[in-house]
């Protein structure tokens, strides 16, 4: 960290350089951390403190009573315990979301970078351009589909639309990691008498585990935070995700600004968890594919 | 040649259960709204059933709204996807200085981007609340604003908010991939550049940029991409409200498709949103394959 620190005597001009650099970083911690701790202080403000002008900045008294009130409220109407379905509800579905799209998702990429057959390159440019469809350009057949199946407002339906977008996006990152891994591993590997499939599961994913990780990241983060497909074909406790529970808390005019804020920090925890724990392991998935959230 | 074949059954084997997925969703769908577009199927309209050939693109592209909606995604596009890229370097350039605290900042710096993005737009509407909202409240303070502004409900701001709100959560993206490239830069080079008496700009101009140029150009596009078709903040902050100052092409898709249930022109708005993704796409994809090449 010090590299440019050498001997106590610093250039001056260097001393002034990193003070510079130091207000700098204050600024931008300011401006990453406020709106967040905003949000955070709103969620244990008093309602007259939220609502008072002049507004004060620091709250005399704070209370947890909504955080207490997400986990007990047992009545269906209720928005805490519509919240706390909804965030049930999400958590499935972008954890079945991510595993399905990892594993099938892996395969196919596993075969776009090492086995060879005729029409890759025209079927990677649709996968791509699958990953980059604008939903509105399906939406409208997708529910008159949906409807006539009886689709509507379920899990697991929801889960097979995820899938449509996200495994195109794990085919196209993770063929980025397995391009990388050299093929004379698959020789040596066939000359010792394994199978392909051999290779592939004792060679080849053991290598690519670290680019797995990020991408299936990734997709329990998209999962979590999809907005288009859960607004058309969610209604009611059975599916509804967080996403839509806080777009419905927005809307009432009956609840307070510490439940929105509430909702927004419960509905931001996992993945703000997650990506600062894997920070590492995103940073790659993002670089690799070249992708975008 | 019989080995070629049982290569190319291994693959088929290894990609048909992600195509069956993929396109056993999206086939079916694509091909009817394209229909769709050709066809009326307007619930509400006295030629419904009518084959209309490309009367629905040629009534869209002649239309006042369908430009004003272009105009209005376009600034919503180019003003956020420049602000995360110019102030994505800025602070990537920042981040990578050794100096006390810069670790720290690092480690912060992603949290915005894993804010969910309907989060971060009731996170914004909050603070921007005209009656209750803490910048209005700092603002005032300050001697900024004498009284207490709509900022959403006024259609000469509300866009801008907007832009602000998608910026905050998506510029962290940008810094960490100018992170990852100036990264990626040879120390020495600099060291070089100091002893042949290089200042600081002309370092940049001569070393920085031209290592960054092909991860601007991925940001650039990437996030061109994805603004073009933003749709979740829109609906959350504004929905293309006040006085349609926030209705963008993919908002107006919606309207017209669960609002005023013109399926026909919806899917036809829906199809030129998707022609110019995929020209993108096409532009994409070269240009990564010639990044790959350099």
């Amino acid at each position: 960290m010090k590299r440019n620190e050498k001997g106590p005597r610093m250039s001056a001009r260097r001393r002034r350089l990193t003070l510079l650099e130091m207000f700098l970083g204050l600024l931008l911690a300011v401006v990453v951390l406020a709106p967040v701790a905003w949000m955070f202080l709103s969620s244990v403000m008093l309602p007259v403190d939220l609502t008072a002008k002049p507004l004060k900045f620091i709250p005399e008294t704070i209370t947890f009573e909504r955080y207490a009130q997400i986990f007990k409220s047992s009545t269906t109407s209720d928005p805490a315990y519509v919240f706390r379905v909804a965030l049930k509800n999400s958590f499935i579905i972008a954890a079945a979301v991510t595993i399905l799209s990892l594993i099938i998702g892996t395969l196919s990429a596993y075969a776009f970078a090492h086995v060879r057959f005729r029409g890759k390159n025209g079927l990677m440019l649709m996968i791509l351009f699958t990953y980059m469809l604008p939903p509105a350009a399906l939406i409208i057949p997708l529910y008159r589909i949906y409807n006539k199946l009886g689709w509507l407002d379920k899990k697991w339906p929801l889960v097979i639309l995820y899938l449509s977008f996200i495994i195109p996006f794990i085919i196209w990152v993770m063929q980025d990691f397995f391009g990388s891994i050299s093929k004379s591993f698959e020789e040596a590997a066939q000359v010792d008498g394994a199978t392909r499939l051999q290779t592939l599961i004792y060679i080849f994913l053991p290598i690519a585990r670290p680019g797995a990780i990020a991408t299936g990241i990734l997709a329990f983060l998209m999962s979590w935070d999809e907005f288009f497909y859960a607004l058309i074909f969610t209604s009611s406790l059975t599916s509804k995700t967080m996403p839509i529970a806080i777009e419905e808390f927005n809307g009432k005019f009956t609840i307070d600004y510490g439940m929105i804020s509430v909702a927004g920090i419960l509905g931001s925890l996992i993945p703000v968890l997650i990506t600062v724990l894997f920070q590492k392991y995103i940073v790659m998935g993002m670089t690799a594919g070249g992708v975008k959230e | 040649m019989r080995l070629r074949k049982e290569e190319e059954r291994y693959a088929f084997g290894l990609i048909a259960p992600s195509m069956i997925v993929v396109f056993g969703v999206i086939i079916i769908p694509i091909i009817t709204t394209f229909i769709y577009s050709l066809v009326n199927i307007n619930p509400l309209s006295s030629h419904m059933g009518e084959f209309a050939g490309l009367s629905f693109y040629i009534k869209a592209l002649s239309s006042k709204a369908f430009w004003d909606d272009l105009g209005r995604t376009l600034y919503f596009t180019i003003a956020s996807t420049a602000i995360e890229t110019v102030f994505g370097l800025l602070i990537a350039l920042l981040l990578n200085q050794k100096f006390p605290g810069v670790r720290f900042l690092r480690s912060i710096i992603i949290i915005p981007w894993a804010i969910p993005t309907v989060v971060n737009g009731s996170l914004w509407k909050l603070m921007l609340n005209g009656e209750y909202g803490v910048i209005n409240a700092l603002l005032q303070r300050l001697h900024l604003i004498s009284s207490y502004q709509s900022w959403l409900g006024n259609p000469k701001t509300a866009m801008l908010c907007i832009v602000i709100a998608d910026a905050w959560k998506m510029t962290p993206l940008a810094v960490i991939f100018f992170l990852a490239a100036l990264q990626g830069i040879d120390y020495t080079i600099y060291e070089a550049a100091k002893v042949d008496g290089a200042g600081m700009i002309a370092r940049f101009r001569a070393i920085t940029l031209p290592a960054l140029r092909p991860t601007i150009m991925v940001i650039v596009v990437m996030r061109t991409v994805e603004k073009f078709k933003a749709f979740d903040i829109f609906y959350l902050m504004t929905r293309g409200g006040p006085a349609n100052s926030t209705k963008t092409l993919m908002y107006d898709t919606y309207l017209q498709a669960f609002t005023n249930l013109n399926y026909s022109d919806a899917a036809t708005y829906a199809y030129l949103i998707a022609i110019v993704v995929a020209l993108m796409t096409v532009f994409y994809v070269r240009m990564m394959k010639r990044r790959d090449l350099a």
